[in-house]
């Protein structure tokens, strides 16, 4: 079961795996970006696992998450509306508390 | 004196100065037959490691009577027949066809089974362009692309340049496609980073709607489904001229 829903607002886990040999399918410019669900993929193999031929763990779900281009790069030139959308692992994803106090 | 130097080895001819750099024409020289340049290096004749993997891998899986060399030959084929013109055929349907576009964004595969093209296992996204949002795809990690209906990816989609650049400066670089996307108009990257592959659906341009659906796809170039281009606005020229 998807632990998220459409539109929910998730942030990618600020993980940088220390120790080669990894393999990850989390791009570095988007770890600790936050964002809301796109779309629920569905559940893919682990490329994390796949990568070293480990075929058999359990499938986590794939989202599309959206992200506003003015939360992911410091200066960017374009319009506010501009977005980014990028394909995430579940376990990438952490969810974002409601901000108290906007 | 050696009469065969090698390629790093200062030639022997005449300089008027010290010759320590590399050997390329940064200077000049009058005419002097016994002055010799390398030869450029083969680009042909190296059987890189993965190379000789591919060349071991295969002949031995023949050998074992796995597979043959006639099915080896007929997935290359198959494979070399995935072109551009795939994409520009689902986008003038849907183009012509406002039900058959309902279904190609609501399933692709099926839709796109209708005009008889099998897309396979590939997991494809159809991405409308509109007034309001324009869509380019992008693959940060490495170079994912619909081979499916596209065929084998430019040169520059797998440029480092282009997939470091479009994520953070989509409009410089669509600029330099000679794509201006207008200020309130929203640009929308997608990163292909696992098991989604995308195309994008450009608009139909202004004053081609009695054009027939043949004529219609020649309007549609591979750029236009990446979406670095808007459709009838050049790029790599029709599929169907190539």
């Amino acid at each position: 079961m998807a632990r998220f829903s459409v539109g929910e607002k998730v942030r990618v886990r600020a993980a940088f795996p220390p120790t080669p040999p990894t393999h990850v399918r989390t791009p570095y410019y988007i770890r600790g970006r936050a964002g809301t669900v796109e779309r629920i993929c569905g559940a893919f193999g682990n490329p994390e696992e796949l990568a070293f031929g480990r075929r058999y763990g359990p499938k986590p779900t794939l989202y599309r998450i959206r992200f506003r281009q003015i939360d992911v790069w410091d200066g960017y030139q374009g319009d506010a509306e501009d977005c980014i959308e990028i394909e995430i692992y579940e376990f990438w994803l952490e969810p974002v508390e409601q901000e108290r106090a906007a | 004196m050696s009469s065969t130097p090698g390629p790093n080895e200062p030639r022997a001819h005449e300089h008027g100065h010290e010759h320590n750099h590399h050997h390329d024409h940064d200077h000049m020289h009058p005419y002097d037959p016994n002055h010799k340049h390398p030869n450029r290096p083969d680009q042909d004749d190296s059987m890189t490691y993965y190379k000789v993997m591919e060349s071991a891998v295969r002949e031995l899986l023949i050998e074992k009577g796995l597979i043959t060399a006639e099915q080896v030959q007929r997935q290359i084929e198959a494979m070399d027949e995935r072109t551009p013109a795939n994409g520009a055929r689902i986008v003038a349907r849907a183009w012509v066809d406002p039900a058959f576009k309902q279904r190609l964004l609501e399933s692709p595969k099926q839709a796109i089974a209708e005009i008889g093209h099998d897309i396979g296992p590939m997991h494809l996204i159809v991405l409308e362009n509109t007034p309001e949002v324009h869509n380019v795809v992008v693959c940060t990690l490495c170079s994912c692309y619909p081979r499916g209906i596209l065929g084998l990816p430019p040169d520059w989609y797998k440029s480092r340049a282009y997939r470091s650049r479009v994520v953070r400066e989509p409009r410089t670089v669509l600029r330099e496609f000679g794509t201006e996307i207008s200020a309130n108009r929203e640009v929308r990257v997608h990163d292909s980073t696992a098991d989604m592959r995308y195309m994008v659906l450009p608009m139909q341009p202004a004053g081609t709607d009695g054009l027939s659906e043949e004529a219609l796809v020649s309007l549609v170039g591979r750029d236009a489904v990446v979406g670095v281009v808007e459709a009838g606005k050049g790029g790599q020229g029709s599929p169907a001229a190539e």
